[in-house]
């Protein structure tokens, strides 16, 4: 099977000497949906950001055939849309629009093929008619969702999302997973919210203490409530 | 419930909301230029010009009461010319009672013109933001080659000034929540309560610094290099040339006025 993204033995160390990543090795093919759950301080986020190359550790991380590595992090970073948990942080624009163009506009793209992108992106999450809104009077649930289309409009090959549902009202949740479902992209989802992984991803990591401790299809994983309370996931 | 601060942008569809916003910031400048170009005691020239704001702010459909009551803000920079009817010497009008200071009349007459300028000046200020949305102000400021760095900055100031302020209001209610009493117990000393307030601010700082990492990261995530990009939203059309031109020759025609 051809990957689009291959780790290989990435551990990782934060400069107070806290090692987050262990050894960690994986490799995902194009068009899967792969939940990365654990409990709080597993690795997941820190994972997530070296998937671009915003942290870098040792050990290799290949994407769509190219290295992560800083020559590379233009294209990389095309390739790999990364949507922060809270979307006051991916959302630093005066307005929707001009977030949702952000990405786009970076990319070096034609002025009218930006303008499609983000009335495409803001329509495949439902956020349609809102592009002059500004973020500060906007609720979570709308957040979450212009969030995703920040990089819906780069068009990459893999989304990363961290804890998309965290916070969000019984409504909004169902509202993003909906959105998460139609999506023809390849997808990891960082989160420890296990009803999202079984109603979205086929396949589940398990990190704990900065190491896979399981990776296979979710339902299998979700079904061994021992291993689940072993690592702190019930 | 997150900070209100209302916006002083106010929906419209006069002629001056429909300007491409470079015009009317451009505008704005030119105004004030000009407004300071006005001889000392013109008194004439003052009053053309007041019923030139006035009407601008008709035209808008704004209140004029409105645009007044914003521009109370701006007040407190007027005190820095108070000394001036006392100091410039000149022939004495008249003295205070009680301090028995005199009041100079070249002094009057400067600090009367400093008081139409000032107050010409922000009400042209407190106008445009009526008639134009913050965040195309800022891209207005990106358009008229400002340093991107600056803008940059002014446009995060405003996404962020919500943020940190709804975070600045959830501590002070978690402190709230927590300065309880017993029946007759003492309260805090004056200096306890002034130490809480300065580690919270501290702690809204560090906050905000490790926000302003995150927001970093979220922009190289998406490509940023630094570099200012910029959309065309707004297109010049027949009246924004038009606008620019009267102003640009309001300033000109001042200026060789005074200069000739």
């Amino acid at each position: 099977m051809s990957c689009l993204l291959t780790i290989t033995d990435l551990s990782y160390a934060y400069p107070d000497g806290h090692s987050a990543l262990k050894e960690i090795s994986l490799h995902i093919g194009p068009g899967e949906k792969v939940g990365l759950v654990g409990s709080n301080g597993a690795g997941k986020s820190t994972l997530l950001l070296h998937l671009n190359g915003i942290l870098q550790g040792s050990g290799e991380i290949e994407v769509d055939g190219n290295l992560v590595v800083p020559e590379n992090l233009g294209s990389i970073r095309s390739a790999v849309g990364l949507v922060f948990q809270d979307p006051d942080d991916q959302l630093f624009s005066p307005t929707v629009f001009e977030d949702v163009a952000f990405g786009p506009l970076y990319m070096g793209l034609p002025e009218e093929e930006v303008r499609r992108r983000v009335a495409a992106a803001l329509e495949s999450v439902g956020m349609e008619g809102r592009s002059r809104r500004v973020p500060h009077r906007m609720s979570l649930g709308e957040k979450k969702l212009v969030s995703i289309a920040t990089v819906l409009a780069m068009k990459p090959r893999m989304l990363a999302l961290d804890e998309p549902t965290a916070a969000l009202d019984a409504r909004s949740r169902r509202r993003l997973t909906r959105v998460l479902q139609q999506l023809e992209e390849t997808i990891v989802v960082a989160t420890h919210d296990l009803s999202l992984v079984s109603e979205v991803l086929e396949r589940t990591v398990v990190l704990d203490d900065g190491r896979i401790v399981a990776d296979g299809p979710t339902r299998s994983i979700l079904s061994d409530s021992q291993f689940l309370r072993d690592h702190g996931l019930v | 419930m997150p900070l209100q601060v209302p916006d002083n942008y106010q929906e419209g569809t006069s002629t001056i909301h429909g300007l491409d916003p470079r015009v009317k910031v451009a505008a704005v400048v030119m105004f004030v230029l000009s407004v300071n170009l006005i001889p000392e005691g013109d008194w004439f020239m003052f009053l053309l010009f007041w019923i030139g704001v006035w009407g601008l702010i008709r035209v808008a459909g704004v209140g004029v009461f409105e645009v007044l009551k914003r521009s109370v803000v701006a007040l407190p920079f007027v005190l820095a010319a108070i000394v001036i009817p006392f100091t410039l010497p000149g022939r004495p009008l008249f003295a205070l009672p009680l301090v028995g200071w005199e009041v100079t009349e070249p002094g009057l007459i400067r600090f009367l013109t400093i008081l139409l300028r000032f107050g010409m000046a922000v009400q042209m200020a407190v106008l445009l933001t009526r008639v134009t949305r913050f965040p195309d102000i800022i891209w207005a400021l990106r358009g008229l080659r400002l340093p991107p760095s600056l803008v940059t900055v002014i446009g995060l100031m405003y996404r962020y000034f919500f943020v940190i302020g709804d975070e600045a209001l959830r501590m002070r209610r978690a402190r709230s929540a927590r300065s309880a009493s017993l029946p007759g117990g003492r309260r805090p000393s004056a200096l306890w309560q002034t130490k809480v307030v300065g580690l919270m601010v501290g702690s809204l700082f560090l906050r905000a610094l490790g926000r302003s990492e995150r927001i970093h990261a979220a922009m190289l995530s998406r490509g940023y290099d630094g570099s200012p990009r910029l959309l065309s939203s707004f297109r010049m059309g027949f009246v924004d040339w038009l606008v620019l031109g009267f102003f640009g020759m309001l300033v000109l025609t001042l200026l060789v006025w005074r200069l000739g």
